[in-house]
């Protein structure tokens, strides 16, 4: 910063030592890395190799500026004619002879043959200079772009010169106060071939193609940037119909907000096991299995039950196209095509291998930041590990997770399990970055395979720690809880014969059951009528002792009048002797009825 | 062929050169010295000279792809040749202009 300029006597257009003020590029993405822009006034390097997208991010800095900043560029061109380049722009939007024909921008192509040029004697590159002065006084440009300036070494022969040169150009910008891109080519073993720019630029930009296991990934690094702080990762960056798109990645931290929100699941039966309500809002979930346990299908669901309530789903689909997802999903009883055309279910997919891992990452966010949905599906985050390395999916993962998390996002990964590995081990250790874990297999038995689904975690809520059958039907799919016994867990035919068994012995208990109550209440009965037998037979003896109290009572009163009449015929004593004789008789056997 | 050429060129053909220069420095000064040297002693009477200062018309570098100055345009004949530098060196120059004379 304290370096002296060769030409001394011109002010500088330094505004203040306290603050580097910014230029915003109007790259998406790329003034948040730079935090802010490039450095205003000041020349920044644009260095990378062929087919980087260095003129792009050139052309775009000076249309965006243009457009969105108010700030008329210069473009110059050593390369590339006005007409190619508005051609080959014209794709992503870029009307360069609108902006020309406004003022706005000017474009001039700078061209040099060397097989037309002798050179002679002495010479320098005020022509350039002047050439770009007044373009910049034409339209009052406060952005200029160079493209590619070390074209020039091409032509001209004399190294020594032009390097003096291209170093009193970088300081001629700086005095006009322009923001100002210079594009190089990247050399061997350093930034730039001629190895000057990047010491006298204030900012230096690395682009960076690479193609990793025949997947290409676009990376962008700010090298340097003089008397300001900057992102220094390498971060991934998108070019598409919308020009560049860099994807600010730095992990987003653990600060974003947990809500007690619930999310329905979309089957019942795991709401049920989930506390009775479903996901958090905002969470990350991951649907782990083998191949054929009904993953997709359970992410589909979940899906079709957002749209459902009307919210927007964005569905990331790594293996199959939105029309064969619709067609497939149709004959489990979800309607995919309704909300897929009224915009709420979007399908994004693609081959993994379309494009690098990163490059996935950036789309991905592009596609959360320009959709905001209300939830995510990756189906399967596994596919992707084709486009990439384990660490760098994981990290990709992570980032992924903390993006949608800090936008409270509810994220659905599925992840398949390959057959011989222990079924927890999800090929990417990722599940530790998971709220919940929803576990699917098979179960092999009876010469059946049929899916049983188990959550093995689920923060923050009381969830099921059963193994329900999960069970796919034409109308959807049905959680039904597993017969768990001394064979262990059954399910499918199984399950329903184990099912039929314990329904058949309940019915012969039922049987038995009533048999004997009825046993037993005959057995009642009888000893009813038995008792019943007794009492009448009880009945008549009292009957018959009542007589017989009756009879005693009427004899002894019959005794008494005879008496009274024996008394009255005292002196017949034969007569009273006779009527004696008859009672002490029948005394005798009313002692006995009475003793029986 | 050159020699050939030079000489049907040099012996019919109307010259159109322009000089861009850029204020009066010393590079400029003896681009026109030069010039005006070479010229007279090669292209008598069949050459018209404009010299333009880009100081005073700058917009006149674009037209003619002018970067480095001094620079030297053969308009006429056709094609347009450039040849930059002070132009010190003549027999380079008549090189750069297809003009080598039988000596």
């Amino acid at each position: 910063m304290s370096r002296t300029r060769p030409e001394a006597g011109k002010t500088p257009s330094v505004p203040s030592l306290t603050a580097l003020s910014k230029s915003p590029t109007g790259i998406q993405g790329f003034d948040a890395v730079t935090q802010g822009g490039l450095p205003a006034g000041r020349p920044t390097l644009v260095c990378g190799g062929p087919g980087c997208g260095k003129t792009l991010f050139a052309l775009e800095f000076l249309v965006r500026g243009a457009l969105q900043h108010g700030e008329p560029g210069v473009f110059v061109s050593f390369e590339e004619r006005a007409r190619e380049l508005a051609q080959n722009v014209a794709s992503l939007g870029f009307d360069l002879e609108d902006l020309q024909s406004r003022r706005l921008l000017v474009v001039d192509h700078v061209r040099i043959e060397r097989s037309e040029i002798e050179e002679t004697g002495e010479y320098d590159l005020e022509g350039l200079f002047i050439r770009l002065g007044h373009a910049i006084d034409q339209i009052g440009a406060k952005r200029v772009a160079l493209d590619t300036i070390e074209s020039l070494f091409a032509a001209l022969s004399d190294t020594v010169l032009l390097r003096a040169e291209l170093r009193r150009l970088f300081w001629w910008l700086k005095d006009r106060g322009v923001t100002a891109v210079i594009t190089g080519e990247k050399g061997t073993g350093a930034l730039t071939r001629q190895g000057l720019e990047e010491y006298v630029s204030d900012c230096v930009v690395l682009l960076d193609h690479r193609v990793t296991g025949q997947v290409s990934t676009r990376r962008l690094r700010v090298v340097k940037y003089r008397g300001s702080s900057h992102g220094s990762n390498e971060y991934p960056f998108l070019i598409d119909d919308q020009g560049i798109t860099v994807m600010p990645l730095t992990s987003a931290g653990l600060a974003h907000e947990a809500s007690s929100e619930r999310v329905a699941t979309g089957v019942a039966g795991l709401d049920a096991m989930l506390g009775g309500k479903g996901f958090f809002r905002g969470s990350s979930v991951l649907l782990s299995g083998t191949a054929g346990t009904g993953k997709s299908s359970l992410a589909a669901s979940f899906a079709a039950s957002l749209c459902a309530k009307g919210e927007t789903c964005l569905y990331f689909a790594f293996e199959e196209s939105p029309g064969q997802m619709i067609r497939d999903m149709r004959s489990i009883g979800l309607d995919l095509e309704s909300p897929a055309r009224e915009g709420r279910l979007v399908i994004d997919s693609a081959r993994p291998t379309l494009r690098g891992l990163e490059m996935h990452l950036a789309g991905m966010h592009k596609r959360v930041e320009d959709l905001r949905p209300s939830a995510v599906v990756v189906d399967p985050l596994s596919s992707l590990e084709s486009a990439g390395d384990r660490d760098a999916v994981e990290s990709m993962v992570l980032r992924l997770v903390d993006h949608l998390k800090s936008r409270g996002i509810t994220s659905l990964f599925t992840a398949l399990t390959h057959g011989g590995d222990a079924l927890e081990a999800t090929q990417l250790a990722v599940s530790s970055l998971m709220d919940t874990w929803l576990l699917l297999r098979d179960v092999e038995a009876g010469g059946e395979r049929n899916r049983v689904l188990y959550v093995l975690k689920s923060r923050g809520m009381a969830h099921s720690h059963q193994v329900r059958e999960f069970l796919i039907t034409g109308e959807g799919l049905r959680l039904v809880p597993a017969y768990l016994g001394t064979e262990g867990v059954l399910t499918g035919s199984a399950r329903a014969a184990q099912e039929l068994r314990e329904h058949r012995d309940e019915e012969a208990h039922r049987i038995e059951h009533g048999r004997r109550v009825s046993e037993a209440q005959r057995r009642r009965l009888a000893l009813e009528a038995r008792l019943a037998e007794l009492r009448a037979e009880m009945a008549s003896q009292d009957e018959e002792l009542r007589r017989l109290e009756r009879e005693e009572e009427d004899r002894g009163k019959a005794s008494e009048t005879a008496k009274a009449v024996m008394a009255g015929r005292r002196g017949a004593n034969g007569k009273e002797e006779s009527v004696a004789g008859a009672t002490a008789r029948r005394g005798g056997r009313v002692q006995k009825g009475a003793m029986s | 062929m050159t020699l050939e050429r030079g000489t049907a060129a040099a012996g019919k053909d109307l010259w159109e050169l322009r000089l861009y220069v850029a204020g009066q420095t010393p590079k400029s000064l003896a681009a026109m010295s030069n010039l005006q040297k070479l010229c007279e002693a090669h292209l008598a009477g069949r050459y018209t000279l404009e010299v333009v200062d880009l100081f005073r018309e700058p917009e006149r570098a674009r037209g003619d792809e002018i970067v480095a100055i001094p620079t030297l345009v053969r308009k006429l004949p056709a094609p347009i040749r450039r040849i930059i530098g002070t132009l010190a060196d003549t027999e380079r120059v008549l090189v750069g202009m297809d003009l080598r004379m039988i000596r």
